[in-house]
């Protein structure tokens, strides 16, 4: 009985703080990303969508609408992280080099401090993808960094209900081992092209079937995900660093009329030209050095600022492990140090992403009709001593940092960990990989 | 532009005898709008003189002439070379292949008779990066990974040799009290943190009786010498610290009884948990070189604070930074970054520069000759186009013993 009253508070509590009440954020400096900085505007939000926004005196707020004054903050896109591996993430195994039956939201934990972490600093999106050890190793996922007492709960789904999300695959050197995995990029490239060429056999058989059970080809879940591939209905998301291995995966693109987004792309800057004259889209890792495998030791922080002036599209991404969630906006800065435009840099970690993600039309900017998707800064996003104050998702805050339970994961201390440590492939690895 | 490189390229064809002769022959003049000496207020418009490679004058550009014929470089902000109090580059490499890797030898868990001086590679290309955000001096060695792992030195980031580069040939014996330290080949490698400590006091109980041993006088019972041992013995005389790896409360709680069982110094490590520990650490009057801020919060950073640097300070407790060890991408952190978040999250500016110069210096004991702009001093300056610390900024010069090493914006 005393359960049950505490839950009735409790429900009614969330009630007085419902997302459906319209809410005018009023006075912050506006990054809307999708045009213009407004130095003093006004953010209305209402059942979790952007119903207007532009400058203080143009913008009528509703009288029934929740004020919060904002005067001196900084108010911007949430922010689209492109590649991102929190929640334990476990994709394939090492049975095979290609399994494109797995999907990576199997495996999350909700309840993982990653994203807890990942608020705090900022993201609200996420494509939440397996590793980089197989040519091919799962079904990525789309989230919402929604509050959540399941992984569904963080879903994006599309206008028939399912979930979003991508394909992961890698090549270069990561992705070669022992057997049965390949050995050489050669035939790397030849395990990939003999998986699609069975993919395109399985979709013609199921479209000669025209819809008839019986001359249907067995399901495999696995050419499924493939075939939605082909359909350009999943964007492959193809780990590649070295120059030449960015070119295979332009070429095997091409060769099967698959959509794709370049993530890492170190030598990227080598390609640039090759890379914005075949319209792929680049989803780019900072990270403090150069090196600690062969393939980034030409790393460099002006990636971001090489692939611009080419015309290439640019997104950035935490890659979480590798970086942080909660320094995020650095690599936009540091990307800017190296020659990026701020403009650039900005929409790199929001807009451009989410157009990655095929969900440019819902997320990324500041816009109405978009989901309520917005980070509140104390400062320039660029500076280091900036902070997110809160974070909202389809207008629900879901990160306060005067909230000490939320500052805990903004900071870290102690209890901000997991109590089980989470499964990780490779950086626990002293030596070479 | 043009003329003035082809100025400074006759000028080295005409100084460059003097440069086999001599490594410190530049004679600069360093000013700033705003010169950080630590050891005192901000100098505004002030002015660094180096001559013969050391400091000659510092002061307001109206207090200290320029005198004729010294090169004049120009920045927004001046500060003294930076000093990384831990990393492993060096012995680490960019490549992360065998061959360039020799932070942490697997062969056994106890080897202080490594030498960082047989390893280091002062051409390594990860030296000459983190020297572009304005790195003049790196504490590096050994790697975090073994119980014992070996030695480090102290070196600057120029030069060709370790000989060029050296401060300090050996500056401590590198150990770590972590389960990063724990293998499973079993009776070999400690399995356990209680098995850690039993076998670190082991070897420091067996370098004592080694030590009596050999300052016997009778010489038919003089034990055969040993690199190892003689190592310990020196940690146990005082003459060198064991800096200790230790991030879990519980860790750090055993490296401090360490130091009082043996009454040997001791420099505390990365300590992850250390703000649970701040009266402990500070009664026992142990140093701290702190984990890189940003460090990655799992295993046993899990409970990794951005705040860890500024609650140590705040309790009085000596503290440093370090770029640490990096195992995998990136391959080095850069100081100066590190520092940078320390100083968003509860240090202020000062106090965070302090932490990569002066105070850096004075607890790995080289603040007779670097970590502040102070006339004696060596002429190690860092200069930027702003604030050192904000991402956007660019370290746009570094001088190290009178010598411009780098003018790249970086």
């Amino acid at each position: 009985m005393m359960l049950l009253t505490g839950c009735l508070a409790a429900k009614a509590q969330e009630a007085a703080i419902h997302p459906d009440a319209p809410q005018a954020f009023v006075g912050a400096k506006l990054i809307p990303i999708s045009g213009p900085e407004i130095d003093r505007g006004v953010v209305l939000i209402e059942h979790g969508k952007i119903t207007a926004i532009g400058a203080a005196d143009a913008v009528a707020i509703p009288p029934d609408a929740r004020r919060v004054d904002v005067a001196g903050k900084i108010i911007m896109p949430g922010l689209v992280d492109t590649h991102n591996h929190i929640g334990g993430f476990g994709g394939a195994d090492s049975s095979a080099p290609i399994q494109p039956d797995v999907r990576i939201f199997d495996s999350l934990n909700v309840r993982d401090s990653g994203f807890r972490r990942a608020v705090a600093g900022g993201l609200t999106t996420l494509n939440i993808m397996p590793g980089s050890g197989h040519l091919l190793s799962g079904q990525t996922i789309y989230v919402k960094l929604r509050k959540a007492e399941i992984i569904d709960d963080l879903f994006i789904r599309d206008a028939d209900g399912k979930p979003t999300g991508g394909l992961k695959m890698a090549n270069g050197t990561n992705s070669m081992r022992d057997a049965p995995f390949p050995g050489t990029r050669g035939k790397s490239a030849a395990l990939v092209r003999e998986r699609f060429i069975k993919a395109q056999e399985y979709r013609d058989k199921i479209a000669k079937a025209v819809g008839d059970s019986d001359k249907m080809p067995p399901r495999d879940i696995g050419l499924e995900a493939l075939v939605e591939v082909l359909d350009g209905k999943r964007i492959v998301h193809h780990h590649t660093h070295r120059h030449d291995d960015i070119l295979t995966v332009i070429r095997l693109s091409q060769e099967f009329g698959f959509r794709v987004v370049l993530h890492h792309v170190s030598e990227g800057w080598k390609v640039a030209d090759e890379i914005a004259k075949a319209g792929v889209p680049c989803s780019v890792i900072v990270v403090d050095s150069p090196g600690g495998k062969l393939e980034a030791v030409d790393m460099t922080f002006k990636t971001g600022a090489a692939l611009e002036k080419a015309g290439a599209q640019v997104a950035f991404h935490t890659d979480d492990w590798i970086t942080d969630s909660r320094v995020f906006l650095r690599s936009a800065a540091l990307a800017v140090r190296a020659g990026m435009s701020r403009d650039g840099a900005l929409k790199a970690l929001t807009l451009a992403g989410a157009k990655m993600l095929d969900l440019g039309d819902r997320i990324g900017s500041l816009e109405v009709g978009k989901d309520a998707d917005f980070i509140i800064l104390d400062g320039d996003p660029l500076s280091v001593y900036s902070k997110v104050l809160e974070t909202y998702v389809e207008g629900q805050k879901v990160f306060d940092r005067t909230d000490p339970k939320d500052y805990l994961y903004a900071v870290g201390g102690y209890g901000a960990g997991n109590e089980q440590a989470p499964y990780l492939c490779c950086f626990d690895q002293p030596e070479g990989q | 532009m043009m003329s003035n490189r082809f100025r400074s390229v006759s000028l080295l064809a005409l100084v460059l005898p003097c440069v086999l002769a001599s490594r410190a022959v530049a004679q600069v003049a360093v000013r700033g709008k705003t010169v950080y000496t630590m050891t005192g207020a901000p100098i505004r418009d002030g002015v660094v003189l180096i001559r013969d490679g050391k400091i000659a004058a510092v002061g307001t550009a109206a207090a200290v002439s320029i005198p004729e014929g010294f090169r004049v470089l120009e920045a927004t902000v001046v500060t003294p070379g930076l000093i990384d109090a831990h990393s492993t580059v060096g012995l680490s490499g960019i490549y992360n292949q065998p061959h360039d890797q020799d932070q942490l030898e697997h062969s056994a868990p106890i080897q202080p008779e490594l030498r960082a001086i047989d390893a280091y590679n002062a051409r390594e290309k990860l030296i000459s990066w983190i020297r572009g955000f304005g790195v003049t001096t790196i504490h590096t060695g050994h790697a975090p990974g073994e119980l014992i792992s070996g030695q480090t030195t102290i070196v600057k980031t120029w030069g060709d040799t370790f000989d060029d580069a050296v401060i300090v040939s050996t500056a401590a014996v590198a150990a770590t009290l972590s389960p990063l330290a724990q293998k499973t080949d079993k009776g070999k490698s400690p399995g356990t943190r209680g098995k850690m400590m039993a076998m670190l006091r082991e070897e420091l109980i067996k370098a004592q009786e080694y030590q009596r041993k050999r300052e016997k006088a009778d010489p038919e019972k003089t034990p055969d010498r040993d690199l190892g041992l003689d190592m310990m013995g020196r940690v146990l005389k005082g003459e060198i610290p064991l800096m200790v790896t230790a991030n879990r409360a519980q860790d750090i709680a055993s490296t401090l009884r360490l130091a009082k069982e043996f009454n040997i110094r001791v420099w505390l490590d990365s300590a992850s948990e250390g703000y649970l520990m701040l009266d402990e650490i500070k009664q026992a009057g142990v140093p701290v070189i702190v984990h890189p801020s940003m460090v990655r919060a799992f295993a046993d950073f899990e409970n990794m604070s951005f705040e860890t640097a500024a609650k140590l300070r705040k309790a009085g407790v000596p503290i440093a930074l370090q770029s640490g060890y990096e195992s995998y991408v990136p391959k080095t952190r850069v100081v100066l970054f590190e520092a940078g978040w320390a100083a968003a999250n509860g240090l202020t500016f000062d106090e965070a520069l302090a932490i990569i110069t002066i105070d850096a210096a004075k607890i790995l004991g080289i603040d007779n000759r670097v970590g502040s702009l102070a006339v004696g001093k060596e002429g190690d300056v860092a200069l930027y186009d702003g604030d050192p610390f904000e991402y956007t900024s660019h370290c746009v010069g570094v001088v190290i013993d009178g010598n411009v090493v780098s003018e790249a914006p970086q």
